[in-house]
Formats: structure tokens, sequence, C-alpha cells
């Protein structure tokens, strides 16, 4: 058996929407439901799905940024799932996130340096100014930025930069897991082909254990191992990134897949009388 | 034959600051009558300020330093101010990027469509949202009567890319500039969209300049294409010829840096630096020479 740093089981999240009444219980919505996932330590999973599918949902969840409603998750044997703040403090440590928007989740008024190292401030990690310098710079330097960048504000960096400084925070306390969302999807192609590759070597040098989430299954295949396809916050299909590519099952899977331009003249691609393009058009008001 | 669009050696600087920094230098382009021309590039190549240029739309600190835009053969930077702007939004349309901040928050749908109707084309009331409910239905939106009453926020974001589709087709133009229509869309809306640009191209005859940085898209609904870079053009033509032959280094580097769903991640290479710098210089030193020939 396969050493699995984080599974979940059957897990569920749901709110309630708004209620007409007053007196009416609210109904339920469900986003995330009765999820089974397992990574693999060192492995990277692939979430897939459109805009509404849940994977943001998930990924938080995993993160435990939300509480599941109902089912678990497990992380490295301990269960997570109910943990209360307080008690999941010292595990925060080894989870981390990179978020999707790094104009708006780097602090704009903090030099870069303060930012990247304010994860290692709050777990009591530096010593003093200069440790402080030291460490900004060999984070710079893990992500490929010259390290003078420490003493720049996060508007004076470019798209890209910005990005590899989101991930150069998340790797600051040297987690074991860390959970992606979208972090490509804004780049134009050179930009994310090359942070792509620096994920890759990110993760064979530091053995990180990732979930990366984006609604483009060709960076996936770039960068996963495995990969879960998400519609409606279930899991349709689930396997190795090859057979999943190779020989997709779901009807769902198989119409993400053929939905995506690749870079070949294909003629016949937009015609509309495609069975997909009918089937599509119901319920897609509001 | 002429082409419906004609941009021949365009020049645009933006100041700033007191500089004025070049965004297009030299750049030319034809779109034939009938042809979808994708004009693909990165952030800061100036394909979207190409666009804003032949719409007029260019932001106030800009500066035409030199060229044509030649629309059915004549030129809208040598023409008067009222001719222009009469061409604009009715032989001349846009599909804007955001589809979300594009349309008015607090007018429904079927106004925001009916004062275009109106203004173009001098329509009542009551024969603009007539129209305006065949416009909907042509982009495969049911219900078109419910949908016009409805506030943007209230429908789905393939929804009013959809609306915006059939506002740039509502005067039957000769030229639309799509400026990246579909960025913002899962992959299956964007094809849905792109068959809409399509069936609605053909059905009024209207030639498509298709600003875009995917690649794939551009196969996919483009005869022929231009890559530009720090606003020079670096490569055009055919686009199967393009894409299978690509000629300048950049396009090849593009290619290359795509990542492809139907290849393993091995063939991922990403547009080496040194070559972006190379480009760069040289757009630099054109500057200079810029300067020292007008001096």
């Amino acid at each position: 058996m396969t050493d699995m740093l984080l599974r979940t089981g059957r897990l569920s999240f749901a709110y309630p929407e708004r209620s007409s009444s007053l007196f009416k219980r609210a109904a339920m919505r469900e986003l995330v439901k009765r999820v089974d996932l397992a990574v693999p330590r060192g492995s990277v999973l692939g979430l897939v799905g459109e805009s509404g599918s849940g994977k943001t949902t998930l990924g938080r969840l995993l993160v435990r940024l939300l509480q599941p409603t109902s089912g678990g998750i497990q992380f490295d044997g301990v269960e997570i799932g109910n943990l209360t703040e307080a008690e999941l403090r010292p595990l925060r440590k080894r989870i981390q996130m990179i978020f999707q928007d790094p104009q708006s989740s780097l602090n704009p008024r903090l030099r870069l340096g303060v930012t990247l190292t304010r994860p290692l401030q709050i777990y009591g990690r530096l010593q003093g100014r200069q440790d402080q310098r030291d460490r900004a710079a060999a984070l710079l330097d893990l992500v490929g930025l010259p390290t003078g960048l420490m003493d720049r504000y996060p508007h004076e960096l470019s798209g890209g930069q910005r990005q590899r400084a989101g991930i150069a925070r998340a790797l600051a306390l040297e987690p074991d897991f860390i959970v992606a969302d979208e972090i490509v999807s804004g780049l134009d192609v050179s930009t994310q082909a090359h942070i792509l590759l620096l994920l890759r070597e990110l993760r064979a040098r530091l053995g990180l254990t990732m979930v990366f989430i984006s609604h483009d299954l060709s960076v996936v295949r770039v960068l996963c191992d495995d990969v879960a396809i998400l519609q409606h916050g279930e899991i349709v299909e689930y396997g190795p990134v090859a057979r999943i590519f190779n020989s997709p099952q779901h009807p769902y899977t198989r119409q993400l897949l053929s939905a995506i331009p690749l870079p070949d003249v294909e003629p016949g691609w937009l015609d509309d009388s495609s069975p997909f393009f009918l089937s599509h058009q119901r319920g897609s008001a509001a | 034959m002429t082409a419906v669009l004609a941009v021949h050696d365009l020049h645009v600087a933006i100041g700033e600051r007191g500089r004025a920094a070049n965004v297009l230098r030299g750049a030319s382009l034809e779109v034939g009558a009938g042809e979808v021309r994708g004009l693909v590039g990165e952030s800061g190549a100036g394909k979207s300020m190409l666009g804003r240029a032949v719409l007029g739309l260019l932001p106030a600190n800009a500066v035409i330093g030199g060229g044509t835009i030649l629309f059915e053969g004549r030129d809208l930077l040598a023409m008067p101010e009222p001719e222009r702007r009469g061409l604009l939004g009715r032989r001349i349309a846009l599909i804007p990027q955001d589809p979300i901040t594009s349309l008015n928050p607090v007018k429904r749908v079927g106004a925001q469509i009916a004062v275009t109707l109106r203004h173009h084309l001098a329509l009542s009331k009551r024969a603009a949202l007539e129209r305006a409910t065949e416009l909907l239905a042509e982009v495969a939106i049911r219900e078109p009567r419910r949908v016009l009453e409805l506030y943007p926020h209230e429908i789905s974001g393939g929804m009013r890319q959809r609306v915006l589709i059939a506002m740039a087709f509502a005067c039957d133009p000769g030229l639309v500039i799509a400026d990246e229509p579909t960025t913002a869309l899962d992959v299956t809306v964007q094809r849905q969209v792109l068959q809409l640009v399509e069936r609605l191209r053909q059905r009024h005859g209207a030639a498509v300049l298709f600003i875009t940085h995917d690649l794939g898209v551009v196969a996919k609904i483009c005869r022929t294409m231009t890559v530009l870079h720090a606003g020079r053009v670096l490569e055009e033509g055919e686009t199967a010829d393009v894409l299978a032959r690509p000629r300048h280094p950049y396009t090849r580097a593009l290619l290359a840096a795509t990542p492809r769903a139907d290849r393993p991640a091995e063939a991922l290479r990403p547009v080496p630096p040194a070559l972006i710098e190379s480009l760069w210089s040289e757009a630099h030193r054109l500057d200079r020479l810029d300067v020292a020939g007008r001096a």
C-alpha cells in the first residue's frame, strides 16, 4: 500500500440558501458531495472542473479554511475535519495554499521580503533583521527571483514575478502539502510554462505533495500524476493522468477534452451541429 | 480586391510621466472580406492597442506617430471626427473582453441592445425591442423575451458574452474586432462562443479581427494570423502554414510553450528569456533609430 499523505472520505460541504421566509427552514445548497480522494506522499493531484464545479470549495476544505458539513479529512493519519482553529495551529505550518490572484493576495503595503518571511515570524522562527533578510533571499532564490526584489512592493513586480512570490511565501515554512488554486490561469503562455516547470522542479527537490486546482486540462497534464474531474461538486472521473487523457470514460471528461482548442487547424471543430452544442444549451440560463 | 481593413505602418506611443513609450512600432496587417484574422501576442505586445486604434478608442494619453488605417478604402485617421463616429458601432463593431464590465449593471439587457439599434438604425422603441428579440434568438438564447427583461447580473457569464456578440452584429457591421472575448470563459462555453462568432460572421458577412493570446483559439477560428511582439509584426500568413511551419523563432517558442492536453508533460518548452530580451532590445534599437531619423 502506498503511503497516503491526504485522504478524504465522503467529504461534503453545504451551506443554507437564503430562506424565502423567516419561519421556513432554509434549503441546503451542496457544493461538495461525498468526495473520496487519496493523495500519495510526493504526488500531485489535479482537480479539474468548470466554474461552479466546487473545485475551489474543495481546495479550501483540504487546507481547512472551511469546515466540512460531513465526511472526513485525514492528513498524515490524523483526522482534521473537525479540529478547532487552536487544534489546527500546529498543523497549519505543514499545510499551505497558493492563491489564484497574487495581486490581491500579497499585501500591497509591505515590501516583498517582509511578506515572504511573515509566516516564519508568526511561528517565531526569525532571529533578528539579518536573519529575516537571509531567509527572504533564500526564498526568492528558491523560486528563481533576483534577491534584490525583497525591497520592492508587489505593484513593482510583473504578474509572473508576483506568482513566483506567492509560491515562495507558501514554501517559507517548508510545508509537506500545498494546495494551488488556479495559479497559472491569468498568465501569458511564456510565463505560464516557466511557472509550471518551476513547480515541477520544486516538487522533485522538496518532495512536496500538491493539489493543483485548474479549469485547464492541458496545464494539469504538465504537472500532475493523478487527476480528478469535478462536476456539480461530485467527482465523475478519477485516475492517473495518462489513463484519463488517453481513454476518458465519463462523457463529461470527454466533453471537456474535446472542447480544448489545440493549436492545430481542424476543419469542422466549430460546426455547431455537434451534439454537445445542443445538449449544453439546455439549462444554461441564469 | 481591397481589404476591409488595412493597417499600414502604424506607430502609437503612450505618454507616461512626460515620456512617451512606444506600443506600436510600424505594425501593418490586412483583413480581407469574409476573413477572420487572428492577432496573436502576449501581454504588452500591443494587440489590444491596435484594435483600439482602429476603433478610435485609444487612451487619452496615446499619440499616433504615423501610419494609416484604411477601412473599406478610406483612412479612418484622416476622416473628420463626426464621420468616423458614424462608422463606429455600426460599420465597425467591438466584442469586448470582459462581459461583466461591458454591460451597464443598472439597465435591463433589452434596453441596452435597443439603445444601439435606435441610435444607428433609427428604429422606433418597439421595432428595436422586436429586433433585439431576434438577435438574442440568433445567439442561441432560449426565451429571448424573458432575457430582455433581465439585468446583466441575473444571467451567466457565457450568456452575457452572447448578448455582447448579438450587440456587435446588430447593425450588420463590415468589420468586427473581437478583443479576447473568450479569455474569462470555461472551455465548453468558449467553444460555444467561438461557434457563435463564426455563425454570425457568416450570416452577416463581416470580416473579423480576432485578438487573442491563445494559439489554440486562433487555430480553430482564424484563417489567417499575425504574430505581434513589442508592437512589431514578427510573422503573418495562413494559420495552417504558420502553425505547421512557423518561420520566426518567437512563433516557434510560443508553440513549444503552449501546454497541450494531447501530449505528455515532457513536450513543454518555456520561451527562452534570452529570445524575449533580444526581441525587446531590437525594438528599443529601432526606437533610437526612429528618434535619430526624425532629429
